[in-house]
């Protein structure tokens, strides 16, 4: 956690100084969700979400370097700099990435999860959302089927209370938005996305349930984040008071003082971990800064598998 | 005369008409309580209420629909998409039911409804973000398709778009809202379907509309120092079509480039390409060229987008092929 939030504040003002660029979206204050969940997974299993991505490859062990090449458009990024801040990808962590279609990504985390069940796996899919993602049509189909099949899927609303501008209750009737499985009878519940240990519980037991061959879950997981939408969103629609009401429940600083009450950590314990996030942030900026941008003759490479596609090229 | 922005020729479009016609409202994401994602709506929910600027969920397929049946039953939509890259999710309702309910129905239900947007790259924004529908929309009857490029003609054609009684696709881009042009004040309205000689010439024929015709204008005033005279014709409509005006240039400057953002097979420069071997053959002096962007989905890295976009140095390459210079 303290890793994603280093790095999402190092991203922050690296947008700032326009080395990153186009929509960049951070993760600070929702860390909980991806921490909590990579704890009551193993390695095999997979994870998909939408463009607010940072956290979710650096939760499944890819190295920090890999991702802020990315955001700088490098080559040496997880995606080669052809996506960008909302299109990581890390297949070999079974990082089915980051998509910028809002809802596009949830029939997508069905698919995944039914191609495991198809190979007869025990692997489960965690596919995130958006608050704002639940209001796409293509929910309710991938719902359906996902029941119907009975897919080993876990639904992760990380309800952050806004999309964009936009409240939960200016969107809807039912502000509990894991009522939404109800009408499916998919297994359903509210989860505290500001405390780590109970998204580790929730998730450890969506994730049994599935691989147990009873379908889906659907998890609505209560978070904040504490920046604009994007960078250039300065969040004028909503009050100090209520971000200071969430930075009070920081998930960060809850999990620290559980360490420093049962004297499980030391002071200079954290300052150590501090100490080593900031050198792997500095490496990674260092590793990015020094990577080259794409040749130009990337432009026509990883558009199909086939390697002798017959690109249309008038010459200008 | 006052100059204003882009945003605010919009603005000013959508504002005069609904002060005059009960029956149009603005529908989207973030048109009302944030002012637009873009600031084009900014002060209209002051105005004009809630009941009809209005705020939706993240939900195009729904309220795309909601706003045909809308139309279908005697109000006047304009539909925002906070880009039409997010249109896709929308387009079944805008191609199967606006575009087809007027032949479907055998003239009984018109659809008058406009659905408008950026289209195109903005920047770094990855293949997601970054895709031109133009021609797409253009390739379905029953639909009109206007990408203006400027804000006089946006504010001119958009209440044009609103008046009209049929679907019209309103496209425009996150890069010319802060555009600064003369509007007058006066009551005035561009006709759809009519291209625009914007700049005279005598050597060659650029044709093309949107924002890329900014990249034009710099093309042709570089080859204007090397003694080329270039025509631009913007097209300011792709559906229909103003055949006739690039066909009366072509027939003057002999040559044709036509310069368009989307990709390259089935666009509208491959349109014009036919029209124009049809119709004016044997005034060609070279075959037609066209400068689209590579044919490939728009990468994030700046190298990648580069080499994809068209850009004045690829206008003046082409430019300079036809010339046989
Ligand atoms: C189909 C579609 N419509 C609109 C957008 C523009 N958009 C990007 S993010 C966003 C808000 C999404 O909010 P939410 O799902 O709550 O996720 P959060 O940003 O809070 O993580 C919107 C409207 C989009 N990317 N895709
Ligand atoms: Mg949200």
């Amino acid at each position: 956690m303290l890793l994603m939030r280093r790095f999402e504040e190092k991203a922050g003002q690296l947008y700032i100084q326009q080395k990153i660029r186009g929509f960049c979206h951070l993760y600070n204050g929702q860390e909980a969700l991806v921490a909590g969940a990579v704890s009551a997974i193993s390695p095999d299993d997979n994870m998909v979400t939408a463009y607010r991505d940072h956290a979710h490859p650096l939760g499944r062990g890819m190295h920090p370097k890999f991702i802020m090449a990315e955001l700088y458009g490098k080559v040496t990024g997880c995606s080669k700099g052809k996506g960008g801040s909302m299109h990581l990808f890390g297949k070999e962590y079974n990082f089915f990435g980051g998509h910028g279609i809002v809802g596009g990504q949830i029939p997508l985390g069905a698919g995944i999860a039914f191609a495991e069940k198809y190979k007869g796996t025990s692997h489960v899919t965690l596919c995130y959302m958006g608050d704002g993602a639940v209001r796409q049509g293509a929910l309710h189909e991938a719902f359906n089927m996902s029941m119907l099949w009975k897919l080993p899927v876990i639904f992760i609303i990380e309800n952050n209370n806004y999309a964009m501008g936009t409240s939960v209750e200016r969107t809807t009737n039912v502000h509990d938005l894991y009522k939404i499985g109800c009408s499916y009878e998919m297994p359903s519940k509210q989860v505290d996305g500001m405390n780590c240990e109970t998204v580790h519980e929730a998730i450890f037991e969506a994730a049994t349930h599935c691989r147990e061959g009873k379908g889906p879950v659907l998890l609505e997981m209560k978070t904040y984040r504490y920046r604009g939408h994007s960078m250039s969103d300065p969040a004028k629609y909503r009050t100090k008071e209520e971000l200071e009401e969430y930075k009070a429940k920081d998930p960060i600083e809850t999990v620290l003082s559980v360490l420093r009450k049962n004297k499980w950590i030391s002071e200079k314990d954290i300052d150590a971990s501090e100490e080593r996030v900031k050198a792997l942030v500095d490496e990674s900026v260092e590793f990015a800064e020094n990577s080259p941008f794409p040749d130009v003759h990337e432009l026509y490479e990883d558009v199909y598998v086939q390697e002798d596609y017959p690109f249309i090229m008038d010459g200008f | 005369m006052r100059t204003i922005q882009f945003r605010e020729a919009l603005r000013e479009a959508l504002s005069e008409e609904m002060r005059k016609d009960e029956t149009i409202f603005l529908i989207g994401e973030e048109v009302a309580e944030y002012n637009g994602a873009y600031k084009v709506s900014q002060g209209m929910l002051d105005e004009f209420g809630s009941k009809r600027v209005i705020d939706t969920p993240i939900a195009e397929l729904g309220f795309a629909g909601i706003a045909v049946g809308a139309a279908m039953n005697g109000l006047r939509p304009v539909v925002e998409f906070m880009t039409f890259n997010f249109s896709l999710v929308a387009i079944d309702q805008i191609i199967n039911s606006a575009a087809k309910m007027m032949s479907m129905s055998g003239g009984q239900y018109s659809v008058p409804i406009v659905f408008r947007g950026p289209t195109a790259s903005a920047g770094m924004l990855s293949s997601q973000h970054s895709q031109a529908f133009e021609s797409w929309y253009a390739n379905c009857p029953g639909l009109k398709v206007i990408v203006p490029s400027n804000p006089y003609d946006a504010k001119g054609l958009l209440k044009s778009a609103i008046r009209d009684n049929d679907p019209v696709i309103f496209m425009e881009s996150e890069q010319m809202y802060g555009d600064k042009a003369e509007v007058p004040e006066e009551e005035y309205t561009i006709p759809i379907g009519v291209a625009e000689i914007k700049r005279a010439g005598s050597d060659v024929t650029l044709v093309s509309f949107g924002k890329i015709i900014k990249t034009c204008y710099t093309a042709a005033e570089e080859l204007e120092k090397e003694g080329i005279h270039a025509e631009i014709i913007d097209l300011r409509t792709v559906r229909p079509i103003d055949y006739n005006t690039v066909i009366n240039s072509v027939k003057k400057t002999n040559r044709l480039v036509i310069v368009e953002e989307a990709w390259p097979l089935a666009s509208i420069a491959s349109e014009i390409t036919f029209k124009i071997q049809k119709e004016a053959f044997d005034y060609l002096d070279a075959p037609i060229l066209r400068v689209t962007s590579a044919d490939v989905p728009l990468p994030y890295a700046p190298t990648l987008i580069e080499a994809s976009l068209p850009n004045p140095g690829r206008i003046i390459k082409a430019v300079k092929q036809v010339m046989y210079k």
